[in-house]
């Protein structure tokens, strides 16, 4: 088995569905040629053709838009977003018909797609390019939203997600795309979407992260157990749906929890998963859900995003105030 | 780059054709002044009426061919019941009911966009998907004169020019979009000059001569089936009525201008040719008034049979597979409303 870091991973994906299915097209901006601006196309298009590896005009919501068309006219679109902070001019694609075609013609027309878009801070470029939007496409009901932690679930999430019958955005968490590797089985498997995965398995709390969050958190829990607290580390890997099952046992079995993301805090995901143990899991609780998340501004220029994003330290911090309740 | 079209006998489009184009464009008004009614009596919700541009929208079905899409806006009645959307559907839409978005399987008539100019990307990508699978079909994307403003309009013709995407982008210049007159909205003196810019062919035709919008329209839809890529068509015309039926035309308009509009009135002018022809007469005319009027009817009274809306129909389409959070809240619904549907 090779070993391959998340960039790797991904684009070995994107080959296996090249190959696999006629249908799929890669379409973005420099992403044939090029290769991506982070190489996730590297050689496609010299593999597969620049009819399937397309470079397009810079028009996000042409991309998505025109995607959305070859979709319900038979071909599977894996479009890519740049940086996850460039989807605003093709939110309103996003939002009143990728996420609704099904919907609004009763199931007479579909659009599954692919929005591959990596997000985060860390990568030093300025400002948009540090965005992390998902709360706002969770929102939307109609398109699934998932983000991967390492090279395996890259791969097998992203042919899950090019055979899922709904859209689905998937978020790539660039700042880690190149920083350790695993090992990556050759050609096709699937890790199923929608369903989230205990990493770390502890008694004390437990830590809900997802993509680039989720080895801070590791290394949080690792700082805990020197102070003797025993941390359940859960990857959520899928932000809409939810994997409540998973996410509402972990917290019935340790009593307490914090919900970690590089996104704002308000209204962010973590939000939405206070409210879901509230709901089904109140009387196990020993303390309030906690939050360790941006801080409430938007994303700034990289000489301060080191202290935006939560690191260890501060992850160490909400689960102590936890703990202490 | 821009022809003018004149109202000449067309090779190839018969006195029956003419006369078939003639009926479709009275039914579809018949539909437009029936929906106006039933929405005045509150059995329609807001609609948005077309009368004025039927012969923009009959001739342009006309040149399409039962495989190619359309991606219309809110007002394309017309051209989707001449493409094979049944009537009935679309009253239903305007009644509020999911059921009016469905399109039968063999008809590629997708559902209305509500937001301007947003359908424009997926007439490109569709018909890019036609050149991708080798298949000889196109799409047509609709747009009104105020469409023509929004950042989607500019995306889908210059994607459409670049990928050379066999698509139509048919332009219905009604003269407003809802109060803003054309003036307002575009410092160029004809929208069919838009088309320069991308480096796609444009064509100019009088809206209200159904022959040229037909012959446009044909025309484009061969170059594009033959690999030709993609032609954008401003067909001028006028819609009598106000933008929606919450609308009132007459705060932005002279009821002269209107009336100046009615005098080239596309249906008196294709009734006035078939006569010359000497193929159509008051009887015969009089004959389709009433033919049209049992079809609309037959059609209100369809939508007025459907049992209530089945409650279901809230959740059922969110997704393939209906997430496990989803079940629980249709299943709250039904505990508190029930299922509705046919009793």
């Amino acid at each position: 088995m090779a070993k391959m870091n998340i960039i790797q991973a991904i684009t070995d994906g994107l080959r296996v569905a090249l190959s696999e299915d006629q249908r799929v097209i890669l379409l973005g901006e420099d992403v044939g040629v090029n290769g991506g601006v982070f190489r996730a196309t590297e050689g496609l298009q010299a593999e597969f053709g620049e009819h399937r590896v397309v470079d397009t005009p810079l028009a996000e919501a042409g991309i998505i838009g025109t995607s959305v068309g070859l979709s319900v006219n038979g071909m599977l679109p894996i479009p890519e977003i740049q940086f996850f902070g460039f989807i605003y001019p093709a939110m309103e694609q996003v939002i009143t018909h990728v996420a609704r075609v099904r919907m609004r013609s009763q199931g007479r027309f579909t659009c599954p797609m692919v929005i591959r878009a990596p997000y985060g801070g860390g990568i030093r470029a300025p400002e948009l390019h540090g965005d992390s939007p998902e709360a706002m496409f969770v929102h939307q009901p109609g398109i699934k939203v998932v983000c991967p932690s390492n090279p395996y679930d890259a791969k097998g999430m992203l042919l899950a997600a090019v055979e899922s019958p709904d859209p689905v955005l998937f978020m790539e968490p660039m700042r880690i795309y190149r920083a350790f590797r695993d090992e990556v089985p050759e050609g096709h498997y699937t890790v199923e979407l929608g369903k989230a995965n205990v990493v770390k398995e502890g008694k004390h709390i437990s830590l809900f992260a997802y993509g680039t969050m989720l080895r801070v958190s590791l290394e949080a829990a690792q700082m805990a157990k020197d102070k003797g607290i025993d941390v359940e580390v859960v990857d959520l890997r899928s932000l809409a749906p939810l994997d409540r099952d998973t996410i509402v046992e972990s917290v019935k079995k340790t009593g307490r929890a914090v919900v970690v993301h590089e996104a704002p805090k308000t209204a962010g995901l973590g939000a939405e998963i206070v409210a879901l143990i509230n709901d089904e899991a109140l009387l196990y609780l020993e303390a309030p859900v906690g939050r360790v998340a941006g801080y409430d501004v938007p994303q700034p220029l990289f000489s301060l995003e080191d202290i935006h994003a939560p690191d260890a330290k501060r992850i160490l911090h909400g689960i102590e105030k936890v703990m202490n309740f | 780059m821009m022809t003018d079209q004149q109202n000449q006998p067309v090779e190839g489009l018969t006195t029956d054709q003419l006369i078939d184009m003639y009926k479709w464009m009275i039914t579809v008004r018949h539909f437009d002044r029936r929906a106006v009614h039933l929405q005045r009596s509150g059995r329609l919700g807001t609609y948005a009426p077309l009368e004025g541009q039927e012969a923009a929208q009959v001739g342009c079905g006309f040149a399409l061919e039962k495989r190619d899409w359309l991606f219309p806006t809110y007002r394309e009645h017309g051209v989707s019941m001449v493409h094979g959307l049944p009537m009935d559907r679309i009253f239903m839409y305007w009644n509020g009911r999911p059921e009016g978005c469905i399109a039968p399987d063999d008809v590629n008539v997708f559902p209305i966009a509500v937001p301007i100019a947003t359908q424009l990307p997926h007439a490109v990508g569709a018909a890019w998907a036609s050149k991708l699978k080798g298949e000889d079909t196109v799409a047509v994307g609709f747009i009104g004169d105020g469409g023509t403003s929004e950042g989607d309009f500019h995306e889908a013709m210059n994607f459409a020019a670049v990928m050379k995407a066999p698509v139509i982008i048919f332009c219905q210049n009604n003269g407003y979009a809802i109060s803003v007159p054309l003036h307002k909205q575009t410092a160029v003196e004809q929208l069919v000059d838009k088309a320069v810019g991308y480096g796609m062919e444009g064509v100019r035709v009088d809206g209200n001569d159904v022959v040229a919008v037909y012959n446009a329209v044909k025309k484009a839809a061969d170059k594009a089936r033959s690999g030709g890529g993609p032609t954008f068509i401003e067909a001028v015309t006028y819609r009598y009525g106000s933008h929606t039926t919450a609308d009132d035309h007459t705060r932005y308009r002279e009821e002269s201008e209107v009336e100046e509009w009615r005098q080239k009135d596309a249906i008196e002018r294709l009734k006035t040719r078939l006569v010359e022809l000497g193929v159509w007469s008051e009887e015969q005319d009089k004959a389709a008034w009433d033919e049209a009027d049992k079809v609309v009817q037959a059609a209100i009274d369809s939508m007025h049979a459907q049992p209530p809306v089945d409650h279901n129909r809230l959740f059922d389409y969110s997704y393939a597979e209906l997430p496990q959070h989803l079940k629980e809240q249709r299943e709250e619904m039904r505990q508190l409303y029930g299922n509705g549907g046919a009793k």
